[in-house]
């Protein structure tokens, strides 16, 4: 079952409370998303480490239900 | 089903290449966009690379997520450590940062 953009969205706000997160839906068809998620808690983090918190909020979806997602990471400017 | 076998095979072709890509098909037929994504950043590099496409050996497959502990295929390694994956690779190419680490030893 795909995932909704929504809970996508919701899930890593709940997981990474001062995450900034915005979802694209690439191809129109609830299956591919991209996601970009910016945070200051991201600042210490190698790149590794803030993909692994997002997957970690996303908890065990990615590579699973939620198979193609495109992720972004950044700290705010 | 990531057994030692499967780890220690990755373990071992992990550090018998400079630079290795787990991935979905070959450099040629990629059958993935994530995977097609990858190569076309290593080749972009002029990168020499090993692949091994994880949908010919499923015990690799599974095992190569236990072995770094992340969710996702494909997966670049360097020097025997894991590099990222298709996202962190574009976020270093265009930060500069993966021509080095490709260039290191030419």
């Amino acid at each position: 079952m795909p995932m909704h953009a929504e809970e996508i969205e919701r899930l890593i706000r709940a997981g990474i409370p001062d995450a900034e997160v915005t979802i694209t839906d690439l191809a129109g068809d609830g299956d591919h998303y991209a996601a970009r998620v910016v945070a200051e808690s991201f600042r210490s983090l190698s790149r590794i480490a803030r993909q692994r918190a997002v997957y970690a909020a996303l908890g065990g979806r990615m590579g699973g239900e939620l198979h193609a997602l495109q992720l972004t990471t950044a700290v705010p400017d | 089903m990531s057994d030692q076998t499967a780890i220690d095979r990755i373990g071992e072709i992990v550090s018998a290449n400079h630079i290795v890509l787990f991935m979905k098909g070959t450099p040629l037929f990629p059958q993935c966009g994530f995977s097609s994504r990858a190569v076309a950043i290593l080749d972009r590099l002029g990168a020499e690379y090993a692949s091994v496409d994880v949908l010919q050996d499923q015990e690799i497959r599974a095992g190569i997520k236990a072995y770094s502990d992340w969710p996702t295929i494909p997966q670049l390694y360097i020097d025997g450590e894991f590099v990222g994956g298709s996202d962190i690779m574009m976020e270093m190419y265009e930060a500069g940062e993966l021509q080095t680490m490709v260039g290191a030893e030419s």
